[in-house]
Parts: C-alpha cells; structure tokens; sequence
C-alpha cells in the first residue's frame, strides 16, 4: 500500500508539471497545477497513514486505539486552502486575459520577452 | 514575547478592516490606516532587535510550551538577525506605501490590505520557529505578492506578470512542501529545533538529501536563483513602482533567509560533514546567478526590467555568501541585504519619478530627454556607483565581507567573479545617466518596439508630477549609503550571525528554555584586498557604461516570456539538484 501511494505522488507531481509546461490554455494550465499540487496531499497521507487504524476522532473510540497521524491531515487541509486560493487567483486572472484580450493561450499573451 | 506576536497580528488586523471597508472609498483614511499599520511593525520589530539583543526571545502561542525537550506547540523566534529582516521588510513596506499615496492606479483599499497582508506574511516568515508554520506565511506573502504584481490587471503585461510569477512560485512551493512532508516523515516533528535534533540522531541518507534539496530548490524559485529566476523580470517589471522597491528590497531576500535558517536549525548537524559538497553547488548556483543576472542586466533597456535582472544578479552574490556555511559569510549577507536593499528600492523609486515626468521607462526612448532633471541624474549615478560597490558604502561592505570570507576559506577566485557582476549592474545604471541624463553617446532609432518595453507606461506626460517620491528615492539611497559607515555595525552583525549559525544553542533556547547569550563579536572590516575589489569593480562599471551594447548570447532567447519554458527550467533545476545532492550527500 504505501510504496504505491509514495508512487503515485510523484506520478501526480510529474504529470502535473508536464502537463504545466504543454498547455495551452490558462485553465487546463491552472486545473494541471491544481493536479500537481494534489500530489503533495498523497504524499502528505501516505506519511500519516498506518494500515487498519482508525480515523483520529476520540469521540466514541477508547483512546489506546491506533488512529492515522492527524498533523498530516490538518497539514492537508492547509494545504487544500492555500491551493485553493491559488488556483482562485490564477483563474480571476485568466478570466481578464479572455475579457481584455480575447485570449486564454499563455503563448498569445506574449508581452515580455527577454 | 506579546511584540513577536503583535508585529503580525496588527497589519493582518489591519489588512481585514481595509478589506471590509472597500466600499467606502476613503483614500486618505486608507492611506493613514496602512501606513500607521506599517510603521507600528516598523517600530515593533526594532524593539524586538532591540530586546534580543543579549538573548533570543522565544514565543510559544496559547502558552503551548514544550515538556522535556519535546515541543508539540507552536514558536515564534527572535533573535536579532530575524527581528532585523522583519524590521527591514517594514521599512520598505512604509516606503513603498508613501510612494503609493500619489500613484492614481493603487488607490484602493484593497490594495492597501495586500500590502499589509504581504507584509505580515513577511514578518512571519522570519520570525516563524516552526517549518509548516514558515511554509503558510511564505504562502501569505507569495499569494498577496502574486495580486500586487498583477494589480493593473487591465494592461497586457502585469497580467502576464502575475500569471508567470504565481504559476512558477506555486510550483517552488510545492517542492517545498513535499520536502517538509518527507522531514516530518522522518523526524514526526515541525518545530524546527526539534527536526534538528531527531535528523542529526541518524547519520545522513538519500531521504534527507532530498528532503533538503526539495526545501532549498522551492526557497530558490522565490530568491530567483539560476535556473529558477525567469519569474522575476516578468513580476518585478510590472508591478506598481511602490511595489517594486518592496519586492526586490525585501522579497527575494526572504527566500534565502529562508535556506540558511532551514540549514542551520535542522540541517548543519546531520550534514555538517557534508558541508564541502553542499558548499560547491550553492557556490556555483550564485555565481551563474550573480553573472547570468549581471550580463542581462546590462543588455535591458526597459529601466525596471534591468534594475529587475540587477536584483537577481545580487541574489547571485547573497547565494555565494550564504554558501560559505559560516558566519563570517552569513555577516556579510546580512549588511549588503540592507545596504543594497535600500539602494536598488531607491533606484525604483527613482525610475517611477522618472516614468512620472517623461512618460517613459524605455532607454532609448528616454534619450536625453532627462537633461532637465539634474538631481534625478545625480541619483541614478551615486546608485550605479553604489552598486558597483563602490567603497565606503552599504553594498560595498556587505560585498567586501563576503569575499574576505571567501577567500578565508581559500576561495579567492570567487571574489574576482562577483566583481565582474558588480560591474556590468553598476555599468548599466551608469550608461542610462550617460544616454538619459547626459545625451551622450550613438542616439538610437527611433522606432524600434519591443515587446516588454512599451509596457506600463502612460504617454501622456503629467502636468505636476509628485515630489515625494523623489524625497523618499534619496532617502532610501542615503540611508543605503550611510549603512556602510555605521560604527560598530560590523561588530553587531557578526555577533548576530554567530548565534544564528549555532544550531545547539537554537534548539536550548526553544527545547529547553535556556537563554543562550548572542555572543560579542570583535571583527576586522574589510581587509585590503577587498578595497581594491570595490575600486575595481567601480572603475570596470565605468568601462562598461561606455560600450554601447554588452553581449547576451543566447541568454535573452532563453529568458521567453512563456511560463511553459520556466517551469520546465524550474523542473530541470530541481531534478539536477535533488539529484546531486542524493547522490552526494546520502
């Protein structure tokens, strides 16, 4: 279980920037970064995760119960906001680049250069 | 321990009460609101140099302190170095919003709430003691810098700014992330002191050379280290003038304030015996950097651009200091991050003023058009000289104690190089008072367009351009020159960077409550040699002020404009250096 979670982590993060550095257009760019970024969250898990435990609420479980790690978990979560905010940012951006220039291919926008 | 907490917490405070009150539209209360805000951190962080003076201060918030040895909470540290570069990114905060107040494009209360937002993120980052804590205000201010570049979203080029500049910086992150998630894998700790000390518990594998090597490569993509640096002209040229002199003042640097904080706490003692191999990449990571940014800083002709590619050309040289693994290099660092910080925020303000009263930030449309503004003339020339590093001044100190440093450790070739880079950034500041100022020289076709320099600029030239802005350029330019001839600073600084490099003294002051003294150091200025260095390169930036064009190569193709090529440099980058370092260090 874990070797293939570690796996696609880095199978996530690959394919993420591959497909960052093809794209054509901002928002399959953005959904690529977005895919990227998702490999941190598998990575992030895969470290906190112990076989048959439990999830880490002591609610209604005795406390000697093996639980997964739930600093990872809340690192995730942060995780997850941070992205999103992102991801909102870089799609109000792509979103003027269509209303002010007609275009959402990162090519065709081509005002700096050197 | 309330001051660490408080220099955070007001511009976050104060950034949501300009957020709601957008609708007002009270240009001057937002003003006074954000600049109050800034100068209270300003003033906050001072006293916590101040106050850590003779020992680090040490918050835990919600009082979760550690129990025998283990911290679970989280701490903010501040020890002078720290508290220092928090109070230097206040410093040029409260300078960039003062040039702001005149500027017609910023005039929103949003925008103020992103400066103060940046600028918390800012203070966090340095004074943060907890690695996924750095990462979040390291986020903060990356997210509220990507908006700020991109703030005149209705012109062509801060939108391809911002866009290059969030997309390659959310990648850096990532690496970054994924690093801290490998280390706490590892250690089960994110408080900094702890991870120092549960990785020095087993001697060094590839999991941690990667970890590292993840760590440093996302702290590079915001220094702007070769190959991770393309981002940098794009954002840093478009921003609002205000924003500017923030950005390549105080921003960069944080990113390798970031590099030696991370490898002094948790790194030095696993990979002390490493340190001959971590030393050659870091130090030929800097020079290609300080000479790749030198040779495009001297081949721009839009005057942001180039003062842009003149930051990532001394993020070269901070990198050769830092790489020295020492505190000796560490001093000098610290003093030419001030020295030079304020002159390059000086020279953008300059370059606004100009933009300002001749509608233009293109050399060669602004050929001899700046003979009627003798004093801003004046200024882009002690500028150049500056940072040519000429003695005695700010960046010539923090120059001269990184060579002597260097060659301290045998490395005298090393000085030599990044007099080479002084000189084509001070040559081409010189060379745009030789065309602009003085007229001299070839006058240029008129109409050749390209791209980036048309960009951001308002035709029209105004009617009563602001005096400010100039007031506060030469503020910023002599605080920059008279911070080299500071008594006693030399001394200070390294007493400063000697606690800062001692990881055990680190983790018993956060671990175990001690309060480690931060020692005094007595140390020599600069030697002879690095006199004559900062004479040199004064005298080389004239030489090349006077050639009409410095060879690029291919070095300006590579620089395209599309985020697709940056991020597979960025990628490339970090594979070459994960790689290196697995391979050397496990």
């Amino acid at each position: 279980m874990s070797v293939l979670a570690y796996l696609v982590a880095v199978w996530l993060l690959l394919v993420g920037i591959y497909g960052v550095v093809t794209s054509r257009h901002l928002v399959h760019l953005v959904t690529c970064l977005a895919v990227a970024q998702a490999s941190t969250y598998v990575l992030l898990l895969a470290i906190g995760y112990r076989s048959g435990a439990k999830a880490p609420i002591f609610g209604d479980i005795p406390q000697s119960t093996p639980v997964v790690d739930p600093v990872v978990q809340a690192l995730t979560l942060t995780d997850v906001v941070v992205s999103a905010t992102v991801s909102a940012l870089l799609l109000a951006l792509a979103v003027q680049a269509h209303k002010r220039f007609g275009s959402v291919d990162p090519d065709e926008l081509n005002a700096l250069r050197g | 321990m309330a001051l660490a907490s408080l220099a955070i917490l007001v511009p976050l405070c104060a950034a949501v009460l300009l957020a709601a009150t957008t609708s007002l539209r009270r240009r001057r209360a937002a003003d006074a609101v954000a600049l109050g805000a800034a100068v209270a951190v300003l003033g906050l962080c001072l006293a916590l140099v101040a106050r850590s003076s003779d020992a680090p201060i040490v918050a835990w918030l919600g009082g979760w302190h550690p129990r025998h040895g283990v911290a679970l909470g989280i701490d903010l540290y501040a020890d002078p170095l720290a508290a220092g570069l928090a109070a230097f990114a206040a410093l040029l905060t409260v300078a960039g919003l003062v040039v702001s107040m005149q500027q017609v494009d910023t005039a929103s209360h949003l925008f103020h709430a992103l400066v103060l937002t940046c600028l918390a993120g800012m203070v966090g980052f340095c004074l943060a003691g907890d690695l996924f804590t750095i990462f979040v205000f390291f986020e903060l201010m990356g997210v509220s810098a990507y908006a700020l570049s991109g703030f005149r979203v209705s012109e062509r080029a801060p939108l391809e700014g911002a866009l290059n500049f969030a997309i390659t910086n959310s990648i850096g992150s990532l690496l970054l992330l994924a690093g801290i998630g490998l280390l706490y894998g590892r250690t089960g700790a994110l408080n900094l002191a702890q991870m120092g000390v549960a990785v020095a518990q087993r001697p060094p594998d590839a999991l941690v050379a990667v970890a590292f090597a993840l760590v440093v490569c996302g702290f590079f993509v915001k220094a702007a280290i070769v190959p991770f640096h393309f981002w940098l002209a794009d954002a840093y040229a478009v921003a609002p003038t205000s924003i500017c002199l923030i950005f390549a003042g105080a921003l960069s640097e944080l990113g390798l304030y970031g590099v030696a904080r991370v490898y002094f706490t948790v790194f030095s003692g696993a990979l002390g015996g490493h340190e001959e191999a971590i030393r050659d990449v870091l130090l030929v990571l800097g020079l290609l950097t300080a000479l790749v940014g030198g040779v495009m800083c001297a081949g721009q002709r839009h005057l942001k651009r180039m003062v842009a590619f003149a930051t990532v050309a001394h993020m070269g040289i901070l990198l050769c200091g830092v790489a020295l693994l020492d505190s000796a290099g560490l001093a000098g660092v610290a003093v030419f991050v001030v020295g030079d910080g304020l002159v390059k925020a000086g020279l953008f303000v300059a370059i606004g003023a100009l933009e300002d009263r001749r509608g233009s930030v293109d050399e060669h449309r602004l050929f001899g058009r700046g003979r009627g503004l003798p004093a801003l003339g004046a200024l882009f020339g002690v500028c150049g000289l500056a940072l040519a590093a000429l003695p005695p001044f700010g960046p010539f100190l923090g120059r001269a104690l990184i060579e002597d440093a260097a060659s301290h450790r045998g490395l005298d070739w090393v000085a030599p190089l990044l007099v080479v880079a002084s000189a084509l950034v001070g040559g081409a500041v010189l060379r745009v008072v030789r065309t602009v100022f003085l007229g001299r020289g070839a006058k240029p076709p008129p109409s050749r367009s390209a791209g980036a320099d048309e960009a951001g600029e308002d035709p029209a030239e105004r009617e009563r351009p602001a005096r400010a802005p100039v007031v506060v350029a030469f503020a910023l330019v002599g605080l920059g020159l008279a911070w080299g001839l500071v008594p006693g600073l030399v001394d200070a600084v390294s007493g400063a960077t000697a606690h800062f490099v001692d990881r055990p003294a680190y983790a018993a002051a956060v671990l175990r409550d001690a309060s480690p003294h931060v020692p005094s150091v007595a140390s020599k200025g600069p030697g002879v040699a690095a006199w004559l260095y900062g004479l040199a390169s004064a005298g080389l930036a004239v030489v090349v002020a006077s050639v009409r064009t410095v060879p690029e190569g291919p070095l300006r193709e590579l620089h395209s404009g599309r985020v697709g090529d940056y991020v597979a440099w960025l990628a490339t980058g970090a594979a070459v250096v994960a790689g290196v370092f697995a391979l050397t260090l496990g």
